[in-house]
């Protein structure tokens, strides 16, 4: 028997049954501070300013109030795709497709517009635009869902395909709308969003609240809600308790094809007025990290929403002002900022506890370097 | 004679967040010796022998291997001082065979040429230092030869390997077949029956040298016969040298095989004493901290009338096998029916096809709805059913007379149900073949089904047990909201009627401890007032003191005209609370039996009785 297996190991990694609600609040925030510090030691390589990175990252999200209003409106689309995929994931259906099936509704929605506008009034146009897209996505979502419920088809990998099959009849639709060969479809001059207070985004912004709160008591005070979480939980028991699991399926990917499409909506009728293959521009992906951050509360989703729009919106800014170069350096702050949140999940499910140096210390003494290394931990 | 010791605990002391799982625990295991640990839920027994395993490390204390200090810091740690356990839970790869499964993770052992050659020199220098010149050529050349084969050794040792990695089944199966094992080690683990796991698990464990074996609760899923198996194995096995624990609470079982029983009682070691020198009741007290009566009723069947016919009933399982196999018996309404057999022959299909959750190939199953004179609802019937089955002559007013519904309007009919003025004449009689599960159980028939896991039927692990409460009565009303009064209600009188033990009523029901999830499910299926009561091992992992509540709750059942089938494993139980007790083998009744004739021999052998 050698000395090392005598020693008592460094660290142990303890899954804590429970946490205050405050102490994993304290984590968060801490995980927070960290990850806004490693940005900005990594901003401060280039730019070799430490205190500047925090100036520019404010200003840029709260600046001017054109930027504020792009803050809000940019955080209403990303919490607006992902509540819509919260549903289905409440239910266990990793759904990765929403990029793909709010693309869908954008393109139907343009369609509309393409093909209508002008020719009918206005209001009437943007309501057939809510109804084509929340078709159309519908339609993108439930395809994978009926192949999941009817046959078990792994429908990770079918959304994801979906997304590229969404992407592809995009650029078809324009080939054959845009026969100038810029191959860019221009704004369109019909089926937009009214203003309210003269601002563009201020409906945009309502919507997704509303639809917010929606989602947030269907899902908990719903009988839908409940059948959701069960069916998510344990299909057996849903079973035994006689809900329909295929049913359930197809009518929560409705449920979110719906929402996604109103999204789609938003943006070709609040926002971007157009429709091109990159006009979700990764939001889809980026939606199942809100949600997942947020543990699939709505509510919680507004705060990771916005941590995650206002690091891209202030890294973008350093990244003007520094002259930096390419967005890469706003994926990687964005990347480095978010690691450090989702990191931090892990000391609140584990306790790290450290090893008590020199046993034979007396218990007064043991019991205050047990709770100096939780302070530590808790620091880290 | 004092035996040597193996292992010893010095003051263990173990907590997890505020609960104290350990304390100040002092254990002594001899070699050759088969100790039990013996004590109530969540008294900290499993917990204890992980920290053995090196699954926990303790908080304070030390262990002692062979009279050693040691640090059991990983279960490889404790593989390395030859310790070695079997889980209750198996981890085992399902679509490995058996012998994959006991020599996973063995690696060709390290044979390196060149270490090799460095000792045989050094081993020859020493040898050449005192000896004659003639002498040291021939010693020499013997060294070299020695050193020239070894390349040729490790090729063998490679090919060895290679034999054994070919041969693993056959290897294995000497080592199984010495112990007295009857396994076959070439099928896969998904083919295997949970004592064949377990067989598995345990010849791993001494195929890796393990000189000290726990096992965790290693009877809870066997059968009679299968246990007095495992008995003469392990009794091998310490006649052999090696040290056994056993965890369990099964105290017959502790009596029978055990040289010691250590009794723990809420994470404090109470005493450890000989078996010899102690009984039953002794350990019971020790264990429970009080004195308890270890009786079960039987109370007489109260107008026993049948409830559930089954007829010629086959299911197929996933295999395209008979899982249950022309399967006929009646279950009457006020009685305790018991159904044994070695767990995997058909009890599960039998209970889940009754349930609905099953389809069925053939057969019936006719429920007797205890209707008579009692009034007819829209429950389940709509309208028109009720205006078809009055043509036929059903129904009676409660004044006698036959109803006629003939000529009459929706609204006035709507109004005699809704004033319960149309009763039943006999007991409704209803073929379950085509209903539904929701439909079967809103009939009445309640499945408390207590599976290998328990949490994957009838409960939601991550709800609260308000939640779970909600289960069965979420889609009642019309409102598209959830109503969580009445469930809460439901849960805290379950909570507080049952003793469960929990933090609050929106705790989730994983974390609770076994017999505490038991209670809930068994306590929310029968807060419906079932007539038929299903319950599969309801006590398969509990202590005393939760199971007798739970024969407490079948008999209360019973009393209430309930018709209860009772799927069990220990045969004492069965013959002690079951009016009847039918027998399965391979999907087929190999008898019934009166509870109060039955004869364990009798059933033991009916349970392994194979086609004549």
């Amino acid at each position: 028997m050698n000395e090392k297996m005598k020693k008592e190991p460094l660290v142990h990694i303890i899954k804590r049954a429970d946490i205050p609600q405050w102490k994993s609040w304290v984590i968060r925030i801490g995980a927070g501070v960290i990850g806004l510090l490693l940005c900005a030691g990594f901003s401060c390589i280039f730019s070799k300013d430490f205190g500047g990175f925090f100036a520019e990252l404010f200003n840029g999200a709260f600046g001017t109030e054109r930027r504020i209003w792009m803050l809000f409106q940019n955080i209403a689309i990303l919490l607006g795709i992902a509540i819509a995929l919260t549903p289905a994931f409440k239910m266990h259906f990793w759904n990765i497709g929403a990029e793909g099936q709010t693309l869908v509704g954008c393109l139907a929605g343009a369609a509309c517009v393409f093909y209508w506008g002008g020719e009918i009034p206005e209001g009437a146009l943007l309501v057939l635009m809510l109804v084509c897209s929340m078709i159309a996505s519908v339609i993108w979502a439930v395809i994978p869902a009926i192949f999941k419920a009817l046959f078990n088809t792994n429908e990770t990998l079918f959304t994801l395909m979906m997304n590229y099959v969404a992407a592809a009849l995009v650029s078809l639709c324009i080939s054959i709308w845009v026969t100038s060969g810029s191959g860019v479809l221009g704004i369109l001059n019909f089926g937009h969003l009214p203003k309210i207070m003269n601002q563009q985004y201020f409906l945009n912004i309502i919507i997704v609240v509303l639809i917010t709160l929606f989602m947030f008591f269907y899902l908990r005070y719903s009988k839908h809600g409940y059948e959701i979480s069960v069916v998510g939980e344990s299909t057996n028991t849903a079973k035994y308790i006689g809900i329909y699991v295929k049913k359930v399926i197809i009518r929560t990917m409705i449920v979110s094809g719906l929402f996604c499409g109103i999204m789609g909506w938003i943006l070709v009728a609040g926002t971007n007025f157009t429709v091109y293959a990159d006009i979700v521009g990764g939001r889809g992906f980026t939606a199942i990290l809100v949600s997942w951050l947020a543990h699939f509360n709505p509510f919680g989703m507004i705060l990771t929403a916005f941590l995650v729009v206002f690091m891209q919106q202030g890294a973008a800014q350093v990244n003007t002002v520094y002259q930096l170069g390419p967005s890469a350096f706003e994926n990687i702050i964005v990347g480095i900022f978010l690691l450090c949140i989702i990191a931090c999940e892990f000391f609140i499910n584990y306790q790290v506890k450290f090893r008590v140096k020199n046993k034979n210390a007396t218990p007064e003494k043991k019991e205050k370097k047990t709770t100096e290394s939780a302070e530590r931990e808790e620091k880290a | 004679m004092k035996k040597p010791v193996a292992i010893e605990l010095k003051n263990i002391t173990k907590t997890f967040g505020e609960v104290v799982a350990n304390k100040n625990v002092n254990l002594t295991v001899y070699r050759g010796e088969i100790l039990s640990v013996l004590g109530e839920n969540g008294c900290g027994k499993t917990t204890l022998m992980n920290m053995i395993s090196g699954i926990y490390f303790p908080d304070e204390g030390e262990i002692f291997v062979n009279g050693e200090p040691v640090m059991i810091r990983s279960p490889k740690d404790a593989f390395a001082y030859k310790i070695g356990m079997i889980h209750q839970h198996f981890k085992l790869v399902d679509v490995f065979t058996a012998a994959d499964n006991i020599i996973l993770g063995e690696k060709m052992p390290v044979y390196s040429v060149t270490e090799e050659t460095k000792k045989i020199k050094e081993k020859m220098e020493k040898e050449l230092a005192d000896v004659s010149d003639e002498k040291k050529k021939k010693i020499q050349a013997k060294y070299l030869a020695k050193i020239g084969a070894l390349p040729f050794i490790k090729l063998g040792k490679a090919f060895k390997f290679g034999h054994l990695t070919k041969n693993r089944a056959k290897v294995l199966q000497q080592i199984a077949d010495q112990y007295g094992f009857e396994i076959d080690l070439s099928k896969k683990i998904y083919d295997m029956s949970v004592s064949e796991k377990q067989t598995v698990e345990i010849i791993k464990v001494l195929y890796r040298g393990a000189d000290i074996l726990i096992l965790d609760e290693p009877t809870a899923v066997l059968t009679p016969q299968e246990i007095k198996k495992l008995f003469d194995v392990l009794r091998k096995m310490r006649e052999s040298g090696k040290s056994i624990i056993i965890i369990t609470h099964k105290l017959n079982e502790v009596m029978e095989i055990s040289d010691r029983v250590a009794v723990l009682r809420k994470g404090e070691h109470i005493a450890t004493v000989e078996t010899k020198k102690t009984n039953e009741k002794e350990l019971t007290e020790m264990m429970v901290g009080k004195k308890i009566d270890l009786n079960i009723e039987r109370p007489e069947p109260v107008d026993p009338k049948p409830r559930l016919e089954i007829k010629n009933l086959t299911i197929m399982n996933k295999e395209g096998g008979k899982a249950v196999d022309d399967v006929s018996f009646v279950i009457n309404g006020g009685e305790i029916l018991g159904i044994a057999g070695i767990s995997g022959n058909g009890q599960k299909e039998l209970l889940e096809g009754i349930a609905g959750l099953q389809k069925t190939e053939s057969g019936d199953i006719i429920f007797h709805n205890p209707k008579k004179n009692k009034p007819v609802t829209f429950f389940h019937k709509t309208l028109k059913q009720i205006k078809e089955m009055a043509k036929q002559g059903f129904f009676h007013y409660p004044d006698g007379k036959k109803v006629d519904l003939t000529g009459m309007k929706k609204k006035e009919i709507e109004k005699l149900v809704n004033e319960e003025q149309i009763l039943f004449y006999e007991d409704e009689i209803i073929d379950l073949k085509h209903k539904t599960p929701l439909e079967i159980r809103e009939l009445g028939i309640k499945l408390s089904f207590v599976p290998e896991d328990r949490l994957n039927m009838g409960l939601v692990g991550n709800m609260s047990i308000v939640d779970n409460m909600l289960l069965k009565s979420y889609r009642k009303g019309k409102s598209i909201f959830v109503n969580r009064k009445k469930p809460k209600i439901l849960a805290d009188e379950i909570i507080d009627e049952l003793e469960v033990v929990t933090p609050s009523d929106m705790t989730p029901v994983r974390k609770l401890s076994g017999g505490n999830v038991q209670k809930v499910l068994v306590g929310r299926e029968i807060s419906s007032s079932p007539k038929v009561l299903m319950a599969a091992y309801p006590v398969r992992g509990l202590d005393i003191n939760s199971s007798y509540l739970i024969y407490n709750l079948l008999n209360q059942q019973k009393q209430k005209n309930v018709a209860v089938i009772f799927v069990g494993e220990d045969l004492d139980v069965l013959m002690a609370l079951c009016d009847r007790i039918l027998v399965i083998c391979s999907g087929r009744v190999s008898g019934i039996v009166e509870g109060k004739k039955a004869k364990k021999e009798e059933l033991g052998l009916l349970m392994t009785k194979t086609e004549e």
